[in-house]
């Protein structure tokens, strides 16, 4: 089996939302950047278990991005995987990365694509649909369990109000949530591994350079106001905050 | 990652010579960053959680835990992988010390398992010895603890009475005797253990080391210690009662175990700094989202001045700690590489290299764990009632922090080894410290020569920051040179000068470590906030050296040379313009916003 896990970068949880000035990208000084942990704890990591059930199985790695995206590479290298490629191409929308990631799929051929349910950037969810569709090849999303018998896959997937099982046929692509692995923290061997397995440069397919949007600008959202406790009893206070700050009464 | 010049510093020559280039955290390759981040996540998922049961004792859980950080790698990080380790060089192997730092009695756990448990036998074992313990110790199969201290013994370690006698036929060696305070006593398969031959003729009558395993009949061991903190860590006494181990367990050459015990002390000294910086940084992280989301007055306790300058504080102190730490390990690591290239056996290369910056490791070692004492101490207090609360992590950091300036060699026995390593390199002629302070003799009869730039609170000037370092460096070299003249060999009979000295000498090094990394950062980052994390330090340490200075002198100096000498205070230890108001909410301000330390 030959399984592709696409892997996404992005800013830490923690890291502060800014913009560059004239608002049209996200300002990357001081960001602390992470694999995204959907790409990471579960999609990555239920790779590599189905690799160590079936230890024949072929692990790739890819990622759509600048250079500065293959640290995030050499780390999830050091959880797992054979080999990585890096489509060398800053995306901007979804469509460029589904057909940076098909284009390599039609030349390198898989029979399983795991991506995370989304990235925690701009958590669009759309990767997995759109390389499924370019690929004419089934889609599971949002996957909470994933196992393969040699022929069958058979994914749960968390629906609303309750869970619902597929059997799949191979080639298939599935993007995983929470549920499918439990993080794992790489080991000395993995990260000193990692050091030395290839990784590929590939240069973006014609079709994926131009994007189909533009970025207008960004905006955050307005602060939300803080919630003020007061201590039962104290009415006359409560009178004055919905008197002086709230300007209701 | 910017290439450094080899070791050109040698050990304690940073008090008679300018550097230039050190090397800092910002140098630390991709590698080496992934370890760190692993061996951070490691202590946040698997010990954190785990902090009260750790500290319960709970059977069984730290041996698991230690197993875990095996799997990993983590133990042996550090060893050759001719023994099951991973080879790596001593400044990934402090950067894991860093990471694990912050996983209280875990670390010291880990600590003394991958230090003074493992490292007698990787540098002093015999082929055999190592082949049969290292790939143990390596993944924790095997773990270790260190046996030295008695009841009797504990400073002046190799006073112990513990003996070992030959067997008549030679076959064993049977120990009798006492140890107390084993950390890891509870579960080690084994200890190294210092005692006296019988017999023995030599100067050390016969004190040498020993590998015991646990089940070795004859050794038994005292309950858990109840202790201040550190709470999780196994410490107990050790009874050895007509214990008899093979004759091939002696670890070294008889009368040699000064040699293991002392040299294992410097590893084991940097090894404690980079500890403490890495439970300063998690103590640092709490203060501040504390101070962030406290309010009183209807404003968070981050808006006031009192708070913010003890969180301004705490990251000056760390940033200098940080920086004087990789910046030792880098030279150490350096002459290392060098001696290796040179042919110089692996078990001899580190060790010789440590020892060449024996007092650095000891300078390290004081200001590690004060520097993480007063971090964790001013934690509690941004914390309030809640810091005396066990509820909060910064309770347990505060009692934790507390044994750092006890072992491994009291900060009291580290000060004066600083001044008697120093003064004895000299004598050696090792280090040309008398001509230096003679150079400083003859500049203070000369007029002086004016400090023409003026700091201000909005620009560095490194320029000037160097040389008011310059000058302390001068400063310390004439009242260590005054004290030698007046005390000659008494001079170890005055500590409370000794004290002061190193104290002066301390901050000589952390000021000066301080200021070349924020340089190094600011060609780099022109506008970044480091360059007052150095200047706050300076300013700091000035009033802090003019009072250990006039502490000294008064201590023997009389009419014209105190004179004299305290000219030399007001000429080499001036207080120059700075704001640390200003520059301290600045550094709070740029704290505040990234809600943890952020340098
Ligand atoms: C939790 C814990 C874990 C430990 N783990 C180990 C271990 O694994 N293995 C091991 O061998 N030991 C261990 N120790 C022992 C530790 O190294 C000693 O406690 C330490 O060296 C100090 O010795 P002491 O307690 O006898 O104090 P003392 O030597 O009695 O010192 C008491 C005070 O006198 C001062 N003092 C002593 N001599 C001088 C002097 N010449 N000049 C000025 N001041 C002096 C000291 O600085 C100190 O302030 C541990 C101790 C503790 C508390």
């Amino acid at each position: 089996m030959k399984i592709l896990v696409c892997i996404s970068k992005t800013a830490d949880t923690t890291a502060k939302i800014a913009f560059t000035p004239d608002q049209k990208s996200f300002l990357e000084t001081g960001v602390q950047f992470i694999i995204n942990p959907y790409d990471e704890w579960y999609a990555l990591v239920r790779a590599v278990e189905l690799k160590e059930q079936y230890p024949d199985t072929v692990l790739h790695l890819i990622t759509v991005g600048g250079a500065d995206a293959e640290p995030i590479l050499r780390k999830a290298l050091a959880i797992g995987g054979d080999a990585a490629f890096r489509v060398d191409l800053q995306p901007i929308s979804i469509e460029q990365v589904a057909l940076s990631i098909a284009a390599h799929v039609k030349q390198e051929g898989y029979d399983l694509i795991f991506t995370g349910k989304e990235t925690i950037d701009y958590n669009g969810s759309g990767v997995g649909g759109y390389l499924a569709g370019l690929l004419d090849w089934p889609f599971v999303s949002l996957a909470t369990r994933f196992d393969y018998n040699g022929q069958t896959a058979t994914v749960e997937r968390e629906i609303e109000g309750g869970r619902e099982i597929c059997e799949a046929s191979l080639p298939l692509v599935v993007s995983c949530q929470k549920g499918m692995a439990e993080q794992r923290i790489p080991n000395m061997r993995g990260i000193m591994a990692a050091r030395t397995k290839p990784l590929q440069v590939l240069a973006a397919p014609p079709e994926a350079q131009q994007p189909a949007i533009s970025i207008d600008h960004f905006a955050l959202p307005p602060k939300k106001s803080g919630v003020h406790l007061i201590e039962p009893g104290n009415e006359e206070e409560l009178v004055r905050l919905l008197h002086e700050e709230a300007k209701v009464i | 990652m910017e290439t450094i010049a080899p070791a050109t510093l040698k050990g304690g020559e940073f008090l008679i010579r300018p550097s230039d280039n050190i090397f800092t955290p910002e140098d630390f390759d991709e590698e080496q960053r992934m370890i760190y981040d692993m061996a951070h996540q490691f202590i946040e998922k698997e010990i954190w959680p785990l902090l009260d049961r750790i500290d319960q004792q709970e059977p069984g859980l730290m041996q698991s835990l230690l197993d875990k950080a095996g799997e990993l790698g983590l133990l042996g990080a550090a060893l050759p992988e001719t023994y099951g380790g991973m080879g790596k060089d001593f400044i990934t192997a402090t950067l894991i010390n860093e990471a694990v730092g912050a996983g209280h009695s875990f670390a010291v756990a880990m600590a003394a398992h991958t230090g003074i448990g493992t490292l007698p036998i990787l540098y002093f074992g015999t082929p055999e010895q190592k082949q049969k313990y290292l790939p143990g110790l390596a993944t924790g199969a095997i773990k270790g603890a260190y046996a030295l201290t008695e009841p009797g013994a504990g400073s002046d370690a190799l006073s112990g009475k513990t003996t070992a006698r030959r067997s008549a036929d030679g076959s064993q060696f049977i120990l009798n005797g006492q140890k107390i305070w084993i950390t890891n006593s509870g579960f080690a398969d084994i200890f190294t253990v210092f005692a006296k031959v019988e017999g023995a003729t030599d100067k050390h009558q016969g004190f040498s080391a020993f590998i015991v395993e646990r089940n070795t009949p004859g050794l038994s061991f005292g309950e858990e210690e109840h202790k201040m903190g550190i709470k999780g860590s196994s410490t107990r006494q050790l009874f050895f009662q007509d214990c008899a181990i093979p004759a091939d367990h002696l670890l070294g050459e008889i009368g040699k175990g000064h040699v293991i015990a002392f040299n294992i002390l410097n590893i084991g000294r940097q090894k404690l700094c980079a500890a403490a910086v890495g439970a300063a940084k998690r103590a640092i992280e709490l203060s501040v989202q504390y101070a962030n989301n406290r309010e009183q007055f209807r404003k968070p306790i981050a808006s006031f001045g009192a708070i913010q300058y003890k969180l301004a504080e705490q990251a000056v102190r760390l940033f200098a700690c940080e920086s004087a730490l990789y910046r030792t390990t880098q030279l150490i690591d350096a002459l290392e590489k060098e001696s290796l290239a040179q042919g110089i056996p692996h078990e001899k290369a580190l060790l010789q290299a440590a020892e060449e910056y024996a007092v650095e490791c000891a300078i390290l070692k004081v200001c590690g764990s004060e520097m993480l004492d007063y971090v964790v101490d001013e934690a509690v207090q941004i914390h309030g009632g809640n810091g005396f609360s066990e509820e909060y992590p910064v309770s347990r950091a505060y009692r934790d922090s507390r044994i750092n300036r006890i072992f491994e060699g009291t900060n009291e026995i580290n000060r004066l080894l600083i001044l008697d390593m120093l003064i004895k390199r000299a004598m050696q002629g090792r280090l040309p410290l008398l001509q230096a302070a003679k150079a400083a003799q003859d500049e203070l009869l000369a007029p002086p020569a004016a400090l023409t730039n003026i700091i201000n609170a909005n620009s560095t000037d490194f320029q000037t920051l160097h040389s008011q370092i310059a000058q302390w460096k001068k400063l310390a070299l004439l009242i260590a040179g005054a004290a030698v003249q007046k005390f000659m060999q008494q001079l170890e009979d005055e500590q409370e000068i000794l004290m002061a000295l190193s104290d002066i000498i301390m901050d000589i090094y952390l000021a000066e470590s301080s200021v070349l990394r924020a340089e190094k950062i600011s060609r780099q980052q022109p506008d970044s906030l480091y360059p007052l994390l150095a200047q706050v330090f300076v300013a700091d340490a000035t009033y802090r050296i003019q009072q250990q200075a006039n502490e000294a002198l008064m201590a023997f100096a009389e009419g014209d040379e105190l004179r004299i000498l305290q000219s030399a205070i007001r000429r080499f230890c001036k207080v120059l313009p700075f704001n640390t108001k200003q520059a301290r909410r600045r550094i709070t301000a740029a704290l505040r916003e990234a809600n943890t330390y952020c340098f």
